[in-house]
C-alpha cells in the first residue's frame, strides 16, 4: 500500500516525461478540490499568524509616543515612525543589566540566556532521551508502565510544573534538604539557570525518549544479528548501527525541542519571575516590554527571535538533513533501499508506520 | 516466547526436556542485561513520577506546613483543596473558562483540520510541499511575535481604535490559539489519514460514491480514533496554554485555570500559599492524566506520528 501511495507522490502530477507512475484514481487532476479543502486552514493561518507577523514587522519600525504633547497639552497618543532605531538600539547599550555573562544590554543578556539555556537543555535532554529509548527498547515487559510514566511530565501544564519546581527549589525546600546545602535557587543567582535547566529537562527528556523509541523500533533485528556474527561489540553496534539508523528521527526530535526551548516562557516566568536577568529569556523580555506598552522595541525583539528560530531551523534542515515534512522521506528512503539490494527487507511500510504504530 | 515453543514440542520431547526448554539457561551476561533494563525502567518511571509525587504530597499537608520537607504528610489534610475553592481565588470559574477556551479551540481546529489534512494526505497537487512547510513553520514560530500587535489591537489603542475592545474576551485567546492548534491538528491528522489504505476510497468510488461521500462514509469512521487522539492532544495543548491567557485575560473572572494558579496569593500577604497552589495544580492536572493514561497507546502514536512538541 505504501508503494501505491508513495510512488506517485514523489512525481509531480503534471510531469509527463514518460515516467510510468501508477495512476491514483482518487487524486489525479484534483488539484482544485485540494485547494478548496485546504482553503479554510490556509485562510485561518494567514489571519491568525500571517497578518499578526506582518503587523509585528510594521510595529518594529515605530515607537509609542510618551509624555505630553506640547501643542495640545494632552498626554500624547499615537506612534512615531523611527525606522530601524528599535533594531539599532540593541547595539547602543542603553539598558545595561547584570546577568550571567557580565554587564551588557538587556537584549543581549536575554539573547545569551535563551541560547545557553537551549544548548544546555537540548544536549542533556538528548542524551537522557536516547538512554531512555535504549532502555525501553530492551524491555520485554512493563513498557506500558514506563510509557504511562513518561506521559506524566508531558501532560502537566508547564506553568504548574514551574510552580512545582519552585516549591522543590525553595531555599528551605526539599532539593536543598537532599543536597544538604543552602542554595538560593530562586533568588536570581547562577543557580537559577540550573534550576530552569533541571525543570525543563524533567518535562521533556522523556519525550525525546518516546520519539527516539519510535525510530529504534524501525531498525530490523537482522542488522544487529549480522553485526553480532561479524563480532561487533555492543558499543560498536550502538555507534555504527543504532545511531546512524535512528538519526533521522532523532534529528527531527532535537529540532522540535530546540525550537521549543528557544521560545521558552512559562518556566522562567513561573519559577523565578519576570525581570530576573539571570534567567530572562527573549520571550519573557518581549512579554515584559509589551505589557509595559513599549510595543515597538518588543516587536523588534520578537522579530529578531523569529529570525533566530528560522535560522536554527534552516541549519537543522540543510546541514543536519532534518526531514521535517516526512512526505518526501518515504520515497527517498526507498531509493536508498533499492541501491543495496540485500536489505530489501522491511520496506517503506515500516517507515510510514514509524510514526503511527507506536 | 520460550513457553510457546515448549508447548508445541511437547509431544516429541520428554518431560525433562520440556522443563529445560521452558526455563532456558541464559548466559549470565544476558541475565544481567535484563536486570539492568528493569532497573533502568524503574529509574525512568521514578524520574518522571517523583516530582509529581512531591506536588501531590505537598497538596495534602496542612496549609501552615506549605514548605515542609517531610516525605509523607504527617497529619494528612484536605484543607488545601478546600482553600482552592474559596471565593477569593475564583478557581471554579477559571476551570469553566479553561474548559470553554480549550473546548472551542479543539472543536474549531478539528473542524478545519480534518478536511485540510485529508487533502494533504490523499490528493496530489502542485505546491503541496510548500503548504506542508508553511504549516510546519507555523507550529514552530515563537508565539511572542503575536503579542505586541495583538495586545495593541485587542485593547483598541491608537492605530486600532476601530477594533472592538477584546481584552478579557474568550475570542482573544481562542483565535490566536488557532495559530498553534490548527497546524498541530493538521499535522497529526495527515499522518493518520496516510495510514488508511487508499484502496478503501477507490473501492467506495467503484461502488458509485463521489469522493466526498467516500470520505464521509468510509474514511471518517475509520479515522475516528485518529481524530479523537488529535482532539485530546490539541485540548491538552490549549488547556495548558499560558502566555496568551496571561496577556489577554486580565480580569479575574475571565482567567483560565493556568493563569489563576500563577496568581494565587496567600491570605497572609507575601507568603506564597504553596499548599493551595499545589492542590490547584493537582486538580488541573489529574483530569488530563486520567485521559492520557486511558488513551496512552493512542496518544503516543499520535505524538510520534505528528512529531510535534
Amino acid at each position: 500500500m505504501a508503494t501505491a501511495t508513495a510512488e506517485p507522490r514523489s512525481v509531480p502530477a503534471t510531469e509527463g516525461d514518460g515516467h510510468k507512475h501508477k495512476k491514483n484514481a482518487l487524486s489525479d487532476g484534483q488539484g482544485r478540490l485540494a485547494w478548496i479543502l485546504l482553503a479554510p486552514t490556509l485562510i485561518i493561518i494567514a489571519v491568525v499568524a500571517g497578518i499578526p507577523v506582518v503587523m509585528s514587522i510594521r510595529e518594529s519600525f515605530f515607537q509609542t509616543n510618551t509624555g505630553v504633547d506640547p501643542n495640545t497639552g494632552l498626554i500624547a497618543g499615537g506612534e512615531t515612525f523611527v525606522g530601524l532605531q528599535n533594531f539599532t538600539d540593541i547595539f547602543a547599550g542603553l539598558n545595561p543589566v547584570q546577568g550571567n555573562f557580565g554587564t551588557m544590554d538587556r537584549f543581549w543578556n536575554a539573547f545569551l540566556n535563551t541560547t545557553f539555556i537551549t544548548i544546555v537543555c537540548v544536549i542533556i535532554e538528548t542524551i537522557l532521551g536516547v538512554a531512555m529509548a535504549l532502555i525501553m527498547a530492551k524491555a520485554f515487559r512493563g513498557r506500558g508502565i514506563v510509557r504511562a510514566g513518561i506521559l506524566v511530565p508531558w501532560a502537566i501544564p508547564t506553568i504548574v510544573s514551574a510552580l512545582m519546581w519552585k516549591l522543590i527549589f525553595d531555599s528551605s525546600g526539599v532539593m536543598n534538604r537532599i543536597l544538604g546545602r543552602e542554595i538560593l535557587w530562586l533568588a536570581d543567582t547562577g543557580a537559577s539557570f540550573w534550576a530552569i535547566v533541571i525543570a525543563d529537562t524533567w518535562k521533556t527528556a522523556a519525550f525525546i525518549g518516546l520519539l527516539t523509541l519510535a525510530g529504534l523500533q524501525t531498525i530490523p533485528a537482522e542488522v544487529y544479528e549480522a553485526a553480532k556474527v561479524d563480532g561487533a561489540t555492543t558499543w560498536q553496534q550502538f555507534v555504527r548501527i543504532t545511531l546512524p539508523m535512528v538519526k533521522p528521527t532523532l534529528v527531527v526530535a532535537v529540532l522540535f525541542r530546540t525550537l521549543d526551548t528557544l521560545r521558552m516562557f512559562d518556566l522562567p516566568y513561573g519559577m523565578i519571575g519576570a525581570g530576573k536577568y539571570r534567567v530572562e529569556t527573549l520571550s519573557v523580555f518581549v512579554y515584559q516590554e509589551t505589557t509595559q506598552n513599549r510595543y515597538g522595541p518588543a516587536a523588534a525583539y520578537a522579530i529578531i527571535l523569529f529570525i533566530y528560530v528560522l535560522l536554527v531551523a534552516f541549519v537543522f534542515v540543510r546541514v543536519l538533513g532534518a526531514d521535517v515534512i516526512g512526505d518526501s522521506g518515504v520515497p527517498k528512503k526507498k531509493k536508498k533501499k533499492k541501491g543495496d539490494q540485500e536489505s530489501a527487507g522491511p520496506p517503506a511500510t515500516a517507515l510510514e508506520m514509524a510514526g503511527g504504530a507506536h | 516466547m520460550s513457553t510457546t515453543t515448549a508447548e508445541i514440542r511437547e509431544e516429541h520431547t520428554s518431560q525433562e526436556e520440556v522443563e529445560r526448554l521452558a526455563h532456558p539457561k541464559r548466559p549470565a551476561r544476558q541475565r544481567i542485561g535484563v536486570l539492568a533494563s528493569y532497573v533502568g525502567m524503574a529509574a525512568i518511571v521514578l524520574y518522571c513520577i517523583i516530582p509529581f509525587y512531591w506536588m501531590v504530597v505537598s497538596s495534602l499537608r496542612q496549609p501552615s506546613e506549605g514548605r515542609s520537607t517531610e516525605f509523607i504528610p504527617s497529619p494528612m489534610s484536605i484543607e488545601n483543596y478546600q482553600a482552592v475553592f474559596s471565593p477569593v481565588n475564583n478557581f471554579g470559574r477559571s476551570l469553566i473558562n479553561s474548559l470553554i477556551v480549550a473546548g472551542t479551540t479543539t472543536i474549531l481546529t478539528l473542524l478545519f483540520g480534518i478536511i485540510g489534512a485529508y487533502a494533504l494526505a490523499r490528493l496530489r497537487f502542485r505546491g503541496k510541499g510548500a503548504v506542508l512547510w508553511l504549516i510546519m513553520a507555523c507550529s514552530m514560530f515563537p508565539l511572542v511575535v503575536l503579542l505586541p500587535p495583538l495586545l495593541k489591537m485587542f485593547s483598541s489603542t491608537e492605530p486600532f481604535t476601530w477594533f472592538p475592545y477584546w481584552i478579557n474576551t474568550y475570542q482573544s485567546v481562542i483565535i490566536p490559539g488557532l495559530s498553534f492548534g490548527l497546524p498541530l491538528a493538521v499535522w497529526n491528522l495527515t499522518a493518520f489519514f496516510r495510514q488508511l489504505p487508499v484502496e478503501l476510497e477507490q473501492a467506495a468510488m467503484v461502488d458509485g460514491c463521489t469522493p466526498g461521500v467516500a470520505f464521509r462514509k468510509v474514511i471518517l469512521p475509520l479515522a475516528a480514533p485518529g481524530v479523537f487522539t488529535t482532539a485530546i492532544i490539541v485540548f491538552i495543548m490549549a488547556w495548558n496554554e499560558f502566555l496568551l491567557a496571561l496577556t489577554f485575560l486580565q480580569d479575574a473572572s475571565r482567567q483560565t485555570a493556568t493563569v489563576a494558579i500563577s496568581k494565587f496569593t496567600g491570605t497572609s500577604g507575601f507568603d506564597t500559599p504553596y499548599g493551595t497552589i499545589m492542590a490547584a495544580g493537582v486538580l488541573v492536572t489529574v483530569p488530563l492524566l486520567v485521559a492520557v493514561l486511558i488513551f496512552q497507546r493512542r496518544i503516543v502514536a499520535g505524538l510520534t506520528a505528528g512529531g510535534v512538541k
